[in-house]
């Protein structure tokens, strides 16, 4: 897989609540829908849980993208989990700014466990825009490495 | 007690006791025109007179008034009484001669023609023949004294101050009730009053629910009760025997502890009035599912009959099915019980009323045992079904013989052709919706609902009547519409799980937990707040939070939340999650 130039596939990691999107995602598989390769899924309880320094450990390990998704809201099995996220994503997408990357690397989405459509529609759809963006480029890391 | 004889007979009465009393209770008959049960006597139509022994000889007197002495000796039936009450007749014949409750009196008395004349002769039937039940009413037992006579002499008349529009009125209708004649009459007015028409609630200020409610006491609506408003009537409280009627009764707010919860609050049924197309609530005879079910009920406001507003028996009757269901606009899903009621209604309807039973569907869902079976039967009574929505329901005419019919324009999808059906009755077979307080219910106890609005089952197969709340369970049509067989056997699985769980004597808990390391915990208690279950609790002493395993889902937003790390949640702990990251991207 190149980094640079044509044939650039993007790195991303999602992080799917259990009870919505990573069922979701379950249900493009079995439906045998088509969709791009590139996620790399974590499953977590609620996207609740997804700690932002997550988001940013995972953009440090050579991330192009990361996919938030949880339940539509009102539906968390959490009750509200995603009301959660949703904050975290909104405040840390103003910090991204700052550390000078692109905040539409980083994306949220409702995903229900029946939207195994919109799962597939979804990771190509992001696929095709991180492709677009080129891959990330950390000054620091590169300095460390 | 006392003693006294009424034409021959002798009783004992209670004191106080009005001579028309004690004559009823031996059945002995005695006109009357301006004594009502519930209203104090007040004696100016003199029908009611008798004859009472005195010492100087016999006196007529009113007997709806006069209260029963001991010794008294009575005669009702007298030629004196008798030409008494004849020329009150008389008297009251020459103003109002087509009154029909003093010309059934005169009949009785054998008063043909009245031998004198009134320059204040009034033909009406329905006039006003100042016996003051009304204002009497109005003024004793409602309190609102909204109505009184006017002037005096030959102008005496009732009426409102001024002959304006009374503010005092509540529109209770008591003095409607009580007139004789039907002078007053209620009517409905644009701007206040109630209905003429109540064909499926209740119509009076306290009722029985239903004929099989339980508990079978009837209750008082605060809205409609007189006494709410004024203070005034409880006429109920009097005529109650055993003195149940209380007015101060307040509601009670009673706390139970229980350690499990099924959640079954049933559903709501979707309002057609927004669909303009159907004319619910705008033409008459355009029913809902529930509407109907009360009119084939046979405790119920028709005794069962099938009637029009006219009370005459429908010639045709259309029944729309998936109303608000399966719609794009209202709700997306099937409510599964509507197709086979609507296939009940053609049944007894057809049976009831005789009249041509149209049904029109999208798809006929007869899914349960015996469905398709009934629905096989209900096509063989006759029953026409057109599959294709219905387009809209109209007015279908002007003319006197298609007086109050409407017309239901559909597209029949069988035969590829748009058709007109002439019907009287239109029923629409109106959606199952979670019911309206789903939302504050699901919050009360941490219940997920899908996005249906309906309560989310833990598992759609391997858990369905369990919920994501332990001991929280839920059954019937807060989890989903369905029909009666299903509610039964699902709220039977649930009350076998809680049995389970109480024979058990102990849960099982998920392992996915949440815990605070308390030596990194600083107690700044960020946790807490967030905790959708309340699972975290802080403890004073040791100055540190502390997750309750038995309430805590494991959901991790705390665990997100924490600024220490000192919150960690077992099965997806900070240091597995990072771990996973190094390895989905070291490639
Ligand atoms: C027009 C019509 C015709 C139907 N005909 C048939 C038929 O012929 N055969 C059939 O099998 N099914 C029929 N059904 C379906 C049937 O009505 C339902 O399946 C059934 O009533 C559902 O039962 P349930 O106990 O889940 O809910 P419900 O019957 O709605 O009962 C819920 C109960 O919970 C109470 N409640 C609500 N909120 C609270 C609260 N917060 N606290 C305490 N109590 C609360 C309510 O007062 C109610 O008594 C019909 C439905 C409709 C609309
Ligand atoms: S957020 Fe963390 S540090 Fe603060 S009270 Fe909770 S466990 Fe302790
Ligand atoms: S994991 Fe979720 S449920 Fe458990 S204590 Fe933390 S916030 Fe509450
Ligand atoms: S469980 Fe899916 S977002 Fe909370
Ligand atoms: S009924 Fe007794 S006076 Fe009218």
């Amino acid at each position: 897989m190149s980094r640079n130039g044509r044939g650039f596939e993007p790195r991303i990691v999602g992080f799917l609540c259990n009870w919505c999107s990573y069922s979701g995602a379950d249900l493009a598989g079995v439906s045998r829908m088509k969709s791009a390769p590139n996620l790399r899924i974590i499953r977590v309880m609620c996207s609740g849980r997804v700690d932002p320094s997550f988001i940013l450990r995972a953009f440090q390990l050579g991330a192009d993208g990361v996919l938030v998704a949880g339940c539509h809201p009102g539906d968390c099995h959490y009750q509200e989990g995603n009301a959660k996220a949703l904050r975290r994503v909104l405040l840390l997408k103003r910090m991204l700014r700052d550390f000078g990357i692109d905040e539409h690397r980083l994306r949220l989405e409702w995903i229900s466990a029946a939207e195994g459509e919109r799962f597939a529609a979804v990771s190509t759809e992001f696929t095709e825009q991180l492709r677009a963006l080129g891959p990330l480029v950390l000054a620091r890391r590169a300095e460390v490495a | 007690m006392i003693r006294l004889t009424i034409d021959g007979k002798t009783t004992e009465v209670e004191r106080g006791t009005t001579l028309l009393h004690a004559a009823r209770f031996l059945d002995i008959k005695i006109p009357t025109l301006c004594y009502h049960p519930l209203i104090k006597p007040f004696a100016a139509c003199r029908l009611c007179v008798v004859e009472v022994k005195r010492s100087w000889g016999m006196e007529l007197v009113p007997s709806c008034h006069v209260a029963c002495q001991e010794g008294m000796e009575v005669s009702t039936g007298s030629s004196h009484v008798l030409a008494a009450r004849r020329l009150v007749l008389e008297l009251m014949l020459a103003r109002w001669p087509n009154v029909p409750i003093l010309r059934k009196y005169a009949a009785e008395l054998g008063l043909e023609k009245p031998r004198f004349a009134s320059p204040l002769r009034d033909e009406r039937e329905d006039a006003c023949i100042l016996c003051g039940l009304c204002v009497r009413a109005c003024d004793e037992v409602v309190g609102a004294s909204a109505i009184s006579f006017a002037e005096r002499g030959i102008g005496r008349r009732v009426a409102t101050p001024f002959n304006l529009e009374s503010e005092s009125c509540i529109a209770c209708g008591a003095c409607a009730l009580v007139c004789p004649t039907s002078y007053i009459k209620f009517e409905a007015e644009d701007h206040r009053g109630k209905p003429p028409e109540f064909l499926l609630d209740p119509n009076t200020a306290i009722y029985m629910p239903t004929a099989q409610a339980v508990p079978k006491v009837p209750s008082i609506d605060r809205d409609s009760c007189i006494h709410f408003q004024t203070g005034g009537c409880q006429k109920c409280v009097e005529v109650c025997e055993p003195g149940a009627v209380n007015h101060k009764m307040v509601d009670e707010e009673i706390e139970v502890e229980v350690g499990q919860v099924l959640v079954a609050i049933g559903y709501d049924t979707f309002d057609p009035t927004p669909m303009a197309q159907y004319a619910y609530g705008r033409l008459d005879n355009v029913y809902t599912g529930l509407e109907v079910e009360r009119m084939l009920n046979s405790t119920g406001p028709t005794g069962g009959r099938v009637l029009l507003k006219n009370g005459k028996p429908p010639r045709a009757v259309g029944i729309v099915h998936c109303v608000g269901s399966r719609d794009e606009n209202y709700h997306r899903y099937c409510s599964r019980v509507c197709c086979m009621y609507a296939l009940k209604f053609a049944h007894v309807v057809k049976e009831r009323s005789g009249a041509e039973i149209y049904n029109f569907y999208i798809d006929m869902r007869a899914f349960g045992k015996g469905y398709e079976e009934f629905y096989s039967r209900v096509l063989n009574e006759g029953a026409n079904v057109i599959r294709g929505k219905v387009a809209e329901v109209v007015q279908a005419g002007w003319s006197k013989q298609k007086e109050g019919a409407l017309l239901l324009r559909c597209e029949d999808t069988l035969i590829g052709r748009f058709r007109e059906i002439p019907v009287d009755m239109v029923i629409l077979c109106n959606a199952i919706e979670p019911r309206r307080d789903a939302e504050q219910v699901g919050r009360l106890f941490g219940l997920s609902r899908s996005p249906d609005g309906f309560f989310l089952e833990r598992h759609p197969k391997l858990d369905p009547v369990a919920t994501m709340t332990d001991g929280i369970f839920v059954a019937g049509c807060a989890q989903g519409p369905k029909d009666i067989p299903d509610v039964v056997a699902q709220a039977c699985a649930a009350a076998a799980r809680m049995m389970a769980t109480i024979s058990k004597g102990e849960v099982e808990i998920d392992p996915v937990r949440a815990e605070v390391m308390e030596e990194y915990c600083s107690g700044c208690r960020v946790c807490s707040a967030l905790c959708p279950y309340s699972a975290i609790s802080y403890v004073a002493e040791r100055k540190v939070s502390q997750v309750n395993s038995a309430l805590c889902k494991g959901c991790g937003t705390c665990v997100a939340a924490c600024p220490s790390g000192a919150m960690t949640g077992y099965g997806f702990t900070d240091r597995q999650i990072n771990a996973e990251l190094e390895g989905v991207l070291a490639v």
